[in-house]
């Protein structure tokens, strides 16, 4: 009783085999240059007022602009569409009842995701309307703020402040919204603790099985320091074999790291997973006043370099990147081919 | 891809055909061990620990957990085992193998480990429903399995039993599951032999020929075994047993047993076994005499007791100074002998504290510097903070005690830190770490949590009266928060010094934006953690503080402006605003005279020996790599005696160049009147300025400036029209000779004295140039003719007036050489020649203009702008492409842009 695939995973993977597909950049960096305050965040002043209410102070709660700023969320992703996004993320990266907590907005995050999907559908479609390509939405899974592998208690190493079905359940009511709302895809990104991932993969399975179908998969870790490992101590192979049984669509790596830091470790994955590598670094690392100075030219270049050497399938971008980043990020890798599995040239 | 096993924990494990058998560690087994399930018993985790860490230094690639055991809770062993296991880097490195007979345990297992780990194992035992369950829960957990030859009929015996089970499963698995056939593991039975029971005599053949059997027909697949099941009638003779094993082993391998559970420490070598036993095993494994048992017992008493080495860990540390002990064992997390190890050095302290601030903080300085490069990663520097824990543990009752005999009551801790992750931001991963790190070093810690407001963090400041707050902060506006919260500090009237920390901040963003807001105390940046102590210490000791704080201070006010300093140097202002901010000489009643003659005129009477005086012979030592000034280089401690002994060949050939006329020094030297006009200088043939001969062209600076500083260019030294003023020109080289001379030398093989002769050549141009110029100011043009400076005394430029000179950074425009050799005809008067990149040659030749107000000073222009080049290639009539090749060196932006459109 194996699930088949949903269509948009077909139109997907035969776009994936012509050519390098394009995903969006930083949806935080744009919120940024907004410059919403308290009252903005909280739909009081402008925007929709919100339904679900909170005690807590929501300034810098993002994902909650889908119900109280939707036309400036869908802005941004119809931006980036027209940047040339081939697959646009939802705002959705925090949108579980574990990263709600902090804001005491757990009771908002099916809408938070179901609407999430929605708007970057209407973003996308506005686009196709104009230009007549298809794009795609992925559901965008965070890692949430806690950790299953690592203990927040330095005292206590066998503690945990969240176990796998903690996880399990919070990722389900995410992802059974996203599904709701229309995702095209799932992307479990921004990975420092693969245990973490794990869950969510688990959880994708379970509700792709109501579903009754599945959707592609986009796993992708993020390599925290120097040490070229991640936060919870894996390496990029020991990582891949940690999710490759998630069978996704693409593996790959983001934020954290700009692209030429990022490279090895791309490099890495590239040579040892079966599967699409996607990379989607940040605009460099940020500068000592938390902006990152890269300009569009300088990380496409970095991208293309990727491109060129054959070690990507699906580039963007993450913290600091724009639609300009994109834009150029989407000219400077069209000249290359997709890179090819070994099962593919070996064929 | 190959389909090969691949495995992980914090690294990968991939079971190629390089490997011939995977060593599965047994010892974490409570059923095959009984040490370590006496000490899960007695939940003694640490010891536990130790041996998980024994098997993998003695080369387990995997290790096999097992908690089944009937009187503890295998369920919560298991997690709080695994928990355990995931924060110790040196044994989660290898794939964990979950074992267990109960479904659940396994499960509960499998949501604790972040790597791709191995069930043992599922079986049909319950039937195909419960079988596919439990896979596709593997299967979703992402874990490789262990299939027992198990079914509802019981554990195969026979060969054929193993293989029919075996291949029912295998087609269950992949072709009804969709298991990766490479991630079956079959464990098809390992039966004691040697019974005394007739039927078990075939046990070993069994799984041998049920092994080539699987490894032939079911693709992929690998096949695993426990093997001390076979020699459990041979109990309490280990020689024996670890020789039936390595016989057993030997012929399964051959057949394809790639994985087995074996005591990596106990297993004898097959060619190293007593040939008379090893042939007894053989006979009972391989079940090929029907007296077999009978004669491996006959002679197993011989092997009783035989001497059985254990492996011992690397404990050479432990003969190490004590503080270089207490290194080594924060760096590598080992709490195994912290207690003693801090016992012995607080015996040898003075006081119980010093251990803390000495070899307890140089031990997490270490850590704190290979997490820095890259060679230590978190969950190693959380195990590091863990050791210290229990390194201060034993000393806080003798601080305690301290403090009591001193006439103090109760706890007395180091002080109080309050934490918070700023409003707004929620991470606080690294805040956690900090505030465990500062507890262990006995501070109290009140952690406000994460997005607390600023009001919240003063109110409790004050209410507890705190005396240190610590903000931490991972995404970038918290820097702005981290900024309003110093104000507000300001604002209420705290003294109390404030840390910064957490991934976005800077010891940049601290100083320039941070500090500045809270005079009334002091904010201090926080690289990690295992600073954090250190600073903390400093701040607030009674002793340190004062002179800590002013450290600070001056540091930050050094970065802030070298901070300030790179920022105006990265901006570049427009071409019109640079000229707005031109410097401006007052000309009205500035004279100069005139100088004696307008035009070009040859040099030629030159003195050798009279040139040798106005040499600067600390650019000389400079070319030999000697850095120093000359004449103190001579007597310098390290190169005094090499340059001396330079010195002496350079004196004595410098005679020899004297007395045999080696060089024939030529030069060329002009006046003419000029008037400068906007960024060029104009020349003109006679003082009627009417006739204008040449132009030469100059660059403007165009970096931001601080104010009352100009953005100067050459021009702006010359008076404009109205003012008589002139312009000058030289070159002057030490002649051709040096060339021919160095030839000889080297085709002498006296290397050595052909780039000396060189270097001195070089000198006598540079010498030649600083007479001329004393020749010019006194002579020539004589607007110095008083002037009374001895050749010495020159090196320091203390006259009026300056001699630039193209290809130099105050005319970085290498093309002016050509306007000042065409108007000196200077090819004819002296032999010097302009190459295609405009280098003179001779080599040992020097050029350039005269200028001789006395506000000219020598800069640098720096980087110019796309507008200032266009401007100035527009000038010089040149295109602008050539104009960005010459000036390449020099632009502030990338010129290609132009290219790639102009491509299209």
């Amino acid at each position: 009783m194996t699930l088949t695939n949903s269509d948009p995973a077909r139109r997907l993977a035969a776009l994936a085999h012509e050519r390098i597909l394009i995903l969006d950049g930083a949806m935080g960096t744009q919120i940024q240059t907004l410059g919403l305050n308290e009252e903005d965040y909280a739909g009081h002043g402008s925007g929709h007022a919100c339904r679900h209410h909170s005690e807590h102070p929501q300034k810098g709660n993002n994902d909650l602009l889908t119900l109280t700023q939707p036309q400036a969320v869908e802005d941004i992703h119809f931006d980036f569409a027209m940047a040339g996004a081939d697959i646009v993320e939802t705002n959705t990266f925090s949108a579980t009842t574990i990263a709600q907590a902090d804001y005491g907005m757990e009771s908002a995050v099916h809408d938070l995701n179901a609407e999430g999907a929605r708007i970057a559908r209407r973003a996308m479609d506005r686009a196709t309307a104009i230009d007549g390509k298809q794009r795609f939405v992925a559901g965008a899974v965070g890692p949430t703020n806690r950790t299953a592998s690592l203990s927040p208690d330095v005292n206590d190493p066998g503690f945990r402040a969240v176990t796998f079905d903690d996880l399990r359940l919070a990722y389900g009511e995410q992802v059974r919204g996203l599904i709701a709302g229309g995702a095209d895809l799932i992307l479990i990104e921004t990975i420092f603790d693969t245990l973490n991932a794990k869950a969510a993969i688990f959880a994708c399975f379970e509700a792709f099985e109501e579903h009754g179908s599945r959707l592609p998969l986009m796993i992708s870790g993020t390599i925290t320091d120097a040490s070229g490992r991640t936060l919870s101590g894996q390496t990029p192979t020991a990582f891949w074999h940690s999710v490759s049984h998630a069978r996704p669509f693409t593996v790959g790596l983001n934020c954290a790291l700009g692209a030429s830091a990022m490279r090895p470790h791309i490099a890495e994955l590239a040579g040892v997973a079966d599967t699409l590598i996607c990379a989607y670094p940040n605009a460099g690392l940020p500068n000592a006043f938390g902006q990152y100075d890269e300009g569009p030219e300088d990380t496409a270049r970095q991208v293309a370099d990727f491109a060129a050497d054959g070690m990507v399938n699906v580039v963007g971008g993450c913290c600091g990147t724009t639609p300009g980043h994109i834009a150029a990020i989407a000219e400077a890798v069209a000249p290359h081919a997709p890179r090819q599995m070994r099962s593919e040239v070996a064929a | 891809m190959t389909r090969h096993l691949r495995l992980s924990g914090l690294e990968p494990f991939v079971l190629t055909p390089d490997i011939p058998f995977v060593n599965v560690g047994e010892r974490t087994n409570v059923t095959g061990s009984a040490r370590f399930r006496k000490l899960i018993t007695n939940r003694d985790y640490s010891a536990a620990l130790e041996v998980a860490r024994d098997q993998v230094e003695n080369g387990a690639q995997i290790i096999d957990i097992n908690m089944d055991e009937g009187l503890i809770d295998s369920k919560a062993a298991m997690v709080e085992f695994l928990n355990l296991v995931a924060a110790e880097p040196d044994i989660a490195r290898v794939p964990i193998m979950i074992d267990s007979s109960k479904w659940e345990v396994i499960e509960a297992g499998l949501q604790c480990v972040q790597g791709k780990s191995v069930v043992n194992s599922i079986s049909m035992k319950e039937g195909e429903d419960a079988f596919r369950h439990h896979a596709r829960l593997c299967l979703a957990y992402g874990a490789a399995v262990v299939v027992m030859a198990f079914d509802e009929d019981g554990q195969a015996d026979t060969c054929a039993r193993k293989t029919q089970i075996c291949e029912r499963a295998y087609r269950i698995l992949v072709e009804e599951v969709g298991f990766p056939p490479e991630d079956i593991i079959f464990d098809p039975n390992v039966f004691a032999v040697a019974t005394g029971i007739e039927e078990h005599n075939n046990y070993g053949v069994d799984f041998i020929e049920a092994t080539r059997w699987i490894r032939q027909n079911l693709p992929h697949a690998h096949v695993s075994g426990g093997v001390s099941n076979l020699s459990f009638s041979f109990r309490g003779n280990d020689t024996v047993r670890e020789a039936m094993h390595a016989v057993f082993l030997y012929h399964a391998i051959q057949a394809g047993m790639d994985m087995g559970i074996v005591n990596a420490g106990q297993l004898a070598v097959y060619d190293q076994i007593d040939p008379d036993l090893r042939e007894a095993c053989e006979d009972v494994v391989l079940n090929r005499r029907e007296d077999a048992t009978e004669r491996l017992l006959d002679i197993a008493d011989r092997f009783r007791g035989g001497a059985r080495e254990e492996k011992v860990r690397d404990l050479a540390w432990r003969e190490w100074t004590v503080e270089k002990r207490m290194e080594h064992a924060l760096v590598n997390g080992i709490t195994e002998f912290i207690e003693a190890d801090t016992e012995e050095a607080r015996q040898a302290a003075e006081r119980p504290l010093h251990v803390i601030e000495g070899p307890l903080m140089a031990g997490m300085n270490v850590v704190g510097d290979l997490f820095g490069a890259g060679k230590m990663f978190l969950p190693q520097v959380v195990k590091s903070a863990r050791v210290m824990k229990q390194a201060v543990a034993i000393l806080l009752p003798y601080m305690e005690e301290e403090k009591r005999q001193n006439g103090g009551v109760g706890r007395e801790t180091a002080g109080k830190v309050l934490m918070a992750t700023v409003k707004g931001d929620v991470h606080d991963i690294g805040k956690n770490i900090v505030g465990v790190v500062l507890a262990c070093n006995n501070y109290e810690i009140i952690d406000l949590g994460v997005m607390v407001p600023p009001q919240k963090i003063l109110q409790i400041a004050r209410d507890e009266n705190v005396d240190v707050i610590g903000l931490s902060g991972l995404i970038t506006p918290s820097l702005d928060e981290m900024s309003h919260m110093a104000a507000e500090m300001e604002r209420e009237g705290f003294d109390i010094p404030l840390l910064i920390g957490g991934a976005t901040t800077s010891k940049v963003h601290t100083a320039v934006k941070i500090a500045p807001r809270y005079s009334r105390g002091q904010a201090v940046y926080v690289l990690d953690a295992s600073r954090a102590v250190g600073v903390v210490g400093e701040l607030l000791s009674r002793d340190r503080k004062a002179a800590y704080i002013d450290t600070i201070k001056s540091e930050y006010i050094e970065v802030t402006e070298r901070h300030e300093r790179a920022e105006r140097a990265k901006k570049r202002v427009p071409l019109a605003e640079a000229r707005a901010n031109a410097m401006q000489i007052d000309w009205s009643g500035y004279t100069v005279p005139a100088p004696r003659f307008t035009g070009a005129k040859i040099i030629d009477d030159w003195d050798l020996a009279e040139i040798a005086e106005y040499i600067d012979w600390t650019p000389f030592f400079r070319t030999w790599e000697l850095k120093g000034v000359y004449p103190k280089i001579l007597e310098d401690e390290k190169q005094g005696e090499a340059a001396r002994a330079l010195f002496a060949d350079a004196k004595e050939m410098l005679q020899r160049i004297i007395d045999e006329k080696w060089f024939g020094p030529r030069a060329v030297v002009g006046f003419w009147p000029a008037n400068a006009q906007g960024d060029d200088i104009h020349l003109f043939t006679d003082n009627s300025r009417g006739d204008e001969l040449a132009r030469l062209h100059t660059l403007r600076q165009q970096h931001a400036k601080r104010p009352g500083r100009p953005n100067v260019a050459l021009a702006d030294f010359v008076a404009p029209g109205g003012t008589d003023d002139w312009i000058g020109g030289f070159v002057v080289t030490a002649g051709a000779e040096e060339a021919e001379i160095a030839k000889r030398f080297d085709k002498a093989n006296d290397n050595y004295s052909a780039i000396l002769v060189k270097a001195l050549a070089d000198r006598f141009a540079e010498a030649m140039a600083e007479m001329l110029h004393q020749r010019v100011r006194r002579d020539y043009w004589g607007y110095a003719a008083d002037e009374t400076f001895a050749p010495a005394e020159l090196i320091g430029e203390p006259y009026q007036g300056i001699r630039p000179a193209p290809g130099y950074p105050a005319q970085p425009d290498h093309t002016e050489k050509r306007t000042l050799f065409s108007l000196l005809d200077a090819e004819a008067a002296t032999g010097v020649e302009l190459t295609e990149s405009m280098a003179m040659w001779p080599g040992s030749s020097v050029s350039g203009l005269y200028i001789a107000h006395p506000d000219s000073y020598y800069f640098g222009v720096s980087k110019v702008e796309r507008d200032q080049v266009q401007d100035y290639a527009n000038r010089k009539g040149m295109s602008m492409d050539d104009m960005e090749r010459w000036l390449a060196p020099i632009l502030n932006y990338v010129p290609t842009a132009q290219e790639v459109i102009a491509a299209e």
